[in-house]
């Protein structure tokens, strides 16, 4: 502790070095922060996705539907537990930037694969009568400022009506929320009876079927016995995990995994080399006044662990200031992106992940100026002035 | 008066390319607590060496160096330092104050080396800076102060912790001579009343004067010994 006046004054004894060097951490701790959090807000999903559910897709692609006959050749396959469907409405209210994530389901079968939703029975019961009913999101519904009995019309931007109209009529039924607070409550679900009965494409197709499975065990060879059963049909199927589906949804935007390390290994091998070169610097400037301090008997160690101090206390000082950067960064983006990414938070994780990055930087920034001045010989040093 | 440093049969040499370059084969030594003496000679003849292998910033090669009757050319890097901290006071030609520390911080850095309290090392601080006329400058960085002023400021530093021995290189070499007659008083002053043992390299006759006696120093051997008037 009585040296810590002494690594302050050292640290801050050139200000303009000091400010440029603690920038460019704080740059590489708030794209670090910034990045991570995106990352994890779109992992999120993925993370609660059920480990014993399945999502059964038209093999060419997503957006290719399904006959809805397959619900039930898939009830059939021996491991299936639950079945359902689902389609997607490319719902938005009002002007088409205000999306609204909406699915034609089916009421009961989708409440109960989707045991994580909570809702209150009677709301429940409301609208597994009302065909014109919808089940909307907590979260979407203070977006929204709705409540049960609103008249809500939706618009698709891809579904028309008989009679020309892409806007469908609802009746907010009921809210639901989860049983954990990472569910996402931000869409909505109505009936698809009532949107087959409405929309102009015709026929019974469904977009993707979502199956439970007895045992998660059994995840694999329902998958395969599913895919073989369409085998060389009309329309083939790709069954996965829905953790996988998930996933794969995400990386259609690329391999952000790979994008986020790209980002954050190119950031910080920047800061390693400027703030590395910075402090190799700066000690060597100092080598008179190490020696200065040998002489007086501070010993060698504990100028080691002064000059350590010194690289950890700048790199906690630009990482902390650019930690805290991303937090007010993320926090001006919540509201603004509540609606895709429901779980945009700087968490304990990523905040910890960070602090351990600091720490290391400094420890691998300070280690080589830290070990020189270990090293260094007093009389080479008054010799070399 | 009683032996501080007994120098016996000590040689230091050291070997640039193939050549090995000897600069003391048989050195042999004593000075008295209280002494002050000034070491002169010849660049190259083994002044500065002498004074590194005195305050244990260099060992010789063979050779014993004793202290207050306690063999120091054998100890190790870390009990050498604190053997300096405890013992020994540097002062230098060119003041080595740490640009960033006001004079009482640069004063205070050997009392970071003990276990005294803030308020005691900030007491000790304040009776050096006054012992050397400098109490009214103690929040002054060495930018703002003269060369004569900062030399004062390291003759502080190099008592505030109290050591028997005062080692100094050159300590009035970048002043001028009414400057220097100053420090050079200072140091006179310490050692006839505070019995500091003063051992100082000079190249400036003038200097050595203040000193109790004189050795001069020529490849590596004392050549003649004069005392003070």
């Amino acid at each position: 502790m009585k040296d810590l006046y002494l690594i302050y004054k050292n640290l801050t004894r050139k200000p303009l070095r000091l400010f440029l060097t603690s920038f460019a951490i704080f740059i590489a701790f708030l794209l670090f922060g910034a990045v991570t959090t995106l990352k994890s807000a779109l992992d999120s999903g993925v993370e609660l996705s059920a480990d014993d559910r399945l999502v059964v897709l038209n093999s060419i692609n997503f957006t290719n539907p399904l006959p809805v006959a397959y619900v039930n050749r898939v009830k059939a396959v021996e491991g299936v537990s639950k079945v359902t469907h689902a389609n997607w409405f490319g719902g938005y209210f009002q002007e088409p930037t205000n999306q609204v994530v909406t699915f034609a389901v089916d009421p009961e079968t989708y409440l109960d694969v989707y045991s994580e939703l909570v809702i209150d029975p009677a709301q429940q019961d409301a609208w597994f009568r009302n065909r014109q009913g919808i089940l909307i999101g907590e979260r979407l519904a203070k977006i929204n400022g709705w409540k049960v009995g609103d008249r809500i019309p939706l618009s698709s931007n891809i579904f028309s009506q008989d009679n020309g109209s892409s806007t469908w009529d609802f009746v907010v039924e009921g809210v639901f929320t989860g049983n954990d607070e990472q569910v996402d409550t931000g869409y909505a679900i109505f009936h698809y009876k009532y949107f087959m009965e409405t929309q102009t494409m015709g026929g019974d197709w469904i977009g993707w079927i979502i199956l439970t499975t007895t045992d998660p065990a059994l995840n694999e060879s329902v998958a395969r016995a599913i895919d073989d059963q369409f085998a060389n049909s009309s329309t083939e199927t790709d069954t996965s995990t829905e953790k996988a589906f998930n996933k794969a949804f995400i990386e259609q935007i690329g391999n952000v995994g790979l994008i986020i390390f790209g980002v954050v290994f190119m950031a910080f091998f920047t800061i390693l080399v400027v703030v590395g070169n910075a402090m190799v610097l700066a000690v060597r400037e100092r080598t008179g006044e190490i020696a200065v301090l040998k002489s007086l008997g501070f010993t060698s160690p504990r100028i080691f662990r002064m000059v350590l101090a010194e690289s950890m206390l700048l790199s906690l000082l630009g990482g902390m200031a650019g930690l805290g950067g991303a937090y007010v960064v993320v926090a001006g983006a919540k509201d603004a992106m509540a609606q895709f990414l429901p779980n945009l938070v700087l968490g304990t994780d990523t905040a910890l992940q960070a602090f351990g990055f600091m720490v290391l930087l400094g420890l691998v920034t300070g280690l080589l100026p830290a070990y020189n001045a270990l090293k260094l010989n007093i009389i080479t040093a008054f010799s070399r002035r | 008066m009683t032996a501080l440093f007994d120098l016996k049969k000590v040689a230091k040499s050291f070997v640039k390319g193939k050549e090995k370059i000897s600069i003391f084969d048989d050195l042999n030594m004593t000075i008295e607590e209280g002494d002050f003496v000034a070491i002169m000679g010849p660049s190259g003849s083994g002044k500065t060496t002498l004074l590194n292998m005195l305050g244990g910033v260099d060992q010789p090669t063979s050779g014993e160096v004793w202290f207050a009757g306690e063999r120091i050319d054998s100890l190790s890097e870390g009990n050498l330092a604190k053997w300096r901290a405890n013992n020994v006071g540097f002062i230098f030609q060119f003041y080595n104050l740490m640009p960033m520390l006001n004079a009482a911080r640069n004063v205070e850095l050997p009392l970071l080396l003990t276990k005294l309290s803030g308020k005691q090392r900030k007491k000790n601080v304040e009776t050096a800076l006054t012992l050397v006329e400098l109490a009214d400058r103690a929040k002054h960085m060495p930018s703002e102060m003269s060369g004569g002023q900062q030399q004062r400021v390291a003759i502080a530093r190099a008592i505030v912790s109290d050591p028997k021995l005062l080692l100094c290189d050159e300590p009035t070499g970048d002043l001028d001579r009414a400057t220097a007659d100053e420090i050079l008083k200072t140091l006179q002053l310490l050692n006839e009343k505070f019995n500091k043992t003063i051992v100082m390299v000079t190249h400036d006759p003038a200097a050595a004067k203040y000193a109790k006696r004189t050795l001069h120093l020529d490849k590596g051997e004392f050549v003649e010994e004069g005392m003070a008037a």
